[in-house]
């Protein structure tokens, strides 16, 4: 670290707290949304390519193809079409999560034993039963694993968005902090999305362990 | 083979499974079943068996439709099975297959629980039906209910997959290799115990295996199927060894036919011979006393009678307490559904030629020579079933 | 549409094929900035992966760090990089005030997911395969660079891969510390309310980065034997897909 006089300025940090309380809550809301509309567009979209494996070219392909595209470059696309706003913000934060969402449905479900679903439909499960009641619950550690990812992320993404004019933390890095050579500011919103992101993939660690408990026994002898 | 000796009387809770010309074959590909006609009578069970490639698994899955015919039909009490819901009817059918498939994610009761819940049964029915099928597989209710499969071993998940497949008390069962995946003793085990709840519940059993050895030991009657699913021969155990209907028979069943005769006697077919026991820790002298003269061998028990091991007669000298670590271990120990030949095998192996039959709890109740087992060879295979 | 007309037109304008500002400039600072950053995080991160996904020493830690380094934003990275070169700027002697950090950045970011790829693929080599490559005979070093390697490569390009793409993205952050490159267009863009610009600007950024995407599909698919082809696409993807 440098070694200017006062390098970080807790004083201003206690003078602003309500203001970064402020910016934290609305990277949150901004998180939320993203991965939120993303597991609910990439939900169905899984289940579909799950049953037409044609599809997994296609969409892959496309999901793939957003994924490698730089987000303030698809700021720059999509804001002549949507405007300046949180639309456009969140256009962009849930193309990111597509393609690690739906990879890891995929995977999740492909990975489950063949003669479990052998059984399931040997038993007199219907097709919807076995999904609903065997696939799912079985592909979910992976699956929560993919949101995990997209959570994290996302919340590194809704950083940039502050460029487009949205808030959140990236309003404190990059206006509060870089454009006014201020450490403190820059260092507090590292700090705080780095807190927000370990606090969201434990908390979803947290959530794995309580929908799994069949995932912690062990075999005991043979 | 079931016992006839228990209860043939009991009114058989199985169906009859007919097949009448089925042929499945793949569309312009290779035949898998030709022209197969056969019935299995209720309460029976049908050992589909044969070379790999020759269409048995695929025969059985059709009486559940996971396979559907190409041409014939395949009936249950003489209603076809195309004519249910194939959802429906897999209700009705119990499966169990070699890996077992249990569900991972739910418990054991929960597992046998399927297809109840399916079919709508009440909780209050379910738990009690789910503790009475833990108790027939010999897994105690209490313990195992809440376990998740991970947290089994082999022999013990292959019992909750039968269990699970008996739940909601079906009328036939369909079994492919349901015992492959464990150890040639555990296989044993669970096959004698599943023959003696056979014996009880009397269901008609679909059982698919590639080992003759096992089909003989376990089927009513027997049907070799050859390559493309064609029936070679179907009849009961005795008479297949008796009377091979053609060399493809005769080659698969194996050239020491006379040595298979005897997988159709049981232990229990023979006078048990009585045994010298002396409990663990008992006093030597005293011990002594009891063994008569011209004795080689001396079992020794614990608490419970159940063998530890043999003492030479002549090591019994000195003072103190018969030491249970002085004793040779013996044979597998046997049960009175083994087979002669199981019990020959595991006699030969040990260097005490003396097999200890035990009970369910494994206390000893007598042994079988080396040499009553020959005399049984000489005098032909036992005991035929009718 | 008659904006995509004014973006047609910002591109034929010779205003923005000359000068500081130009296009074939800002394109070449920008391919600079990631390639020499992915060069310099290859240099750093492949090795140390290789090494402890050969000896297994440290990979608990180097990986607890990955994974740590991964809740970072790269914009932080970037604002991080930038206070702490500040002072050093003026000694730097490259052109531009953002250069520097954005470099640093760059590179910081590339290292993860190499070292981690790098880390996994050559770990995940069966190990029936290298004692058999030992029971012939090879030497340690040898049984890596004729066994592992080239085993691990369709893994450690798929992390390449996945360096670059973040790599690209951010160095169109650089921007907002005028690092130069295509990231410009999209800021100034933005700024002044100059839409076409910043819509052809993104244009640009996107061609560069489907361009770098384009041009690792063809080396994975180059680089790896063909006895490994069917294992390798899924494999890379995915792990480049979860590991990320």
């Amino acid at each position: 670290m440098t070694d200017e006089a006062p390098f970080f300025r807790t004083d201003w940090v206690f003078d602003n707290l309500d203001m970064l309380a402020l910016r934290t809550a609305e990277h949150v809301v901004l998180t939320l949304i993203g991965v939120g509309v993303g597991v609910l567009i990439a939900f169905p979209l899984t289940l579909l390519i799950h049953r037409r494996r044609r599809l997994i070219g296609q969409v892959i392909g496309i999901a793939g193809i957003l994924y490698a595209i730089p987000s303030l470059a698809l700021f720059g696309l999509l804001i002549p079409v949507t405007g300046i706003g949180l639309v456009t913000a969140e256009i962009a934060l849930v193309s990111y999560t597509l393609l690690i969402l739906i990879r890891n449905g995929l995977a999740g479900l492909d990975g489950i034993a063949p003669e479990v679903l052998e059984t399931a439909t040997g038993m007199g499960y219907t097709r919807a039963q076995r999904l609903w009641r065997v696939e799912l619950p079985l592909a979910l550690p992976v699956i929560i694993a993919g949101i995990r990812i997209a959570t994290v992320t996302t919340i590194g993404l809704v950083a940039v968005t502050a460029l487009i004019g949205q808030g959140g933390l990236g309003f404190v890095i990059i206006q509060l902090g870089i454009r006014r050579d201020f450490d403190t500011a820059i260092l507090v919103g590292v700090g705080l999305s780095i807190l927000l992101a370990v606090i969201a993939d434990r908390g979803l660690v947290l959530l794995e362990r309580a929908l799994t408990p069949w995932a912690r026994a062990q075999t005991e002898g043979t | 083979m079931t016992d006839p000796g228990l209860a043939p009387a009991l009114a058989a809770s199985g169906s009859v499974v007919a097949f009448e010309h089925v042929t499945k074959r793949y569309g312009n590909g290779p035949t898998a079943v030709t022209d197969l006609s056969l019935e299995i009578r209720a309460g029976e069970i049908c050992v589909l068996v044969g070379p790999s490639g020759c269409g048995k698994t695929t025969t059985m899955k059709m009486v559940n439709r996971l396979v559907e015919p190409t041409s014939g039909r395949v009936t249950i009490d003489g209603a076809d099975v195309a004519s249910l819901p194939p959802v429906e009817l897999r209700r009705r059918i119990g499966y169990v297959i070699q890996q077992v498939g249990l569900f991972p994610h739910l418990t054991v009761a929960e597992n046998v629980a399927v297809v109840p819940r399916l079919l709508g049964w009440r909780q209050p029915r379910i738990t009690e039906r789910v503790e009475e099928l833990l108790d027939l597989v010999g897994l105690e209710p209490g313990e195992y209910r809440s376990r998740y499969p991970a947290a089994l071993s082999g022999g013990e998940r292959q019992r909750v997959g039968v269990a699970r497949a008996m739940a909601a008390d079906p009328s036939v069962l369909l079994m492919d290799e349901p015992f492959g995946a464990v150890d040639p003793i555990r296989r044993e085990r669970l096959q004698n115990e599943f023959l003696r709840l056979q014996a009880r519940l009397r269901k008609t059993i679909v059982f698919v295996t590639h080992d003759v050895d096992e089909a003989i030991k376990m089927a009513d009657r027997i049907a070799i199927l050859q390559v493309a699913g064609v029936l070679a021969q179907y009849d009961t155990p005795d008479r297949l060894l008796a009377a091979p209907a053609s060399p493809f028979v005769e080659h698969f069943v194996g050239a020491d036919r006379g040595l298979k005769r005897l997988s159709l006697a049981r232990v229990r077919d023979l006078p048990l011979e009585p045994v010298v026991t002396v409990a663990a820790g008992e006093s030597i002298s005293a011990a002594r006393q009891r063994v008569p003269d011209g004795t080689r061998w001396v079992l020794v028990i614990d608490a419970r009678r159940r063998p530890l091991g043999w003492v030479a007669a002549h090591d019994l000298k000195g003072d103190g307490g018969v030491d249970p670590d002085m004793a040779v271990p013996g044979s597998t120990l046997l049960q009175p559904e083994s087979t002669l030949r199981d019990a020959l095998s595991a006699m030969l192996a040990s260097s005490v030629q003396l097999g200890v039959v035990v009970d369910e709890q494994d206390a000893v109740l007598g042994v079988i020579s080396v040499a009553a087992i020959s005399q049984t060879l000489q005098d032909g295979a036992g005991s035929p079933q009718p | 549409m008659e904006f995509l007309g004014d973006v047609a037109a910002w591109f034929t304008d010779p205003a923005n094929w000359t000068g500081r500002d130009a296009i074939p400039l800002r394109t070449a600072e920008h391919v600079m900035l990631s390639g020499i950053s992915l060069l310099v995080g290859v240099l750093i991160a492949l090795p140390l992966g290789v090494f402890i996904g050969h000896t297994g020493r440290w990979a608990g830690l180097v990986v607890a760090v990955t994974n740590a380094g991964r809740a970072v934003p790269s914009v932080g990275v970037l604002g991080i990089a930038y206070s702490l070169t500040l002072p050093f700027i003026a000694a730097a002697g490259l052109r531009g005030i953002g250069t520097l950090p954005t470099l640093i950045a760059l590179t910081a970011l590339a290292i993860p997911p190499i070292v981690v790829n790098a880390y996994i693929g050559v770990r995940d080599v069966e190990r029936d395969t290298t004692e058999a490559a030992r029971g012939m005979g090879m030497r340690d070093w040898q049984v890596l660079r004729r066994v592992e390697l080239p085993l691990a490569l369709p893994v450690i390009l798929a992390g390449i891969r996945t360096a670059s793409v973040q790599v690209i993205a951010t160095a169109t952050l650089g921007a907002i510390i005028s690092a130069g490159g295509l990231g410009q267009y999209i800021v100034v863009g933005f700024a002044v309310r100059d839409f076409p610009m910043m819509f052809a600007g993104s244009l640009l950024v996107v061609a560069l980065a489907l361009t770098s995407e384009a041009l690792f599909a063809l080396a994975q698919r180059a680089a790896v034997s063909p006895g490994l082809r069917r294992a390798s696409t899924r494999l890379g993807d995915t792990v480049a897909g979860l590991g990320l």
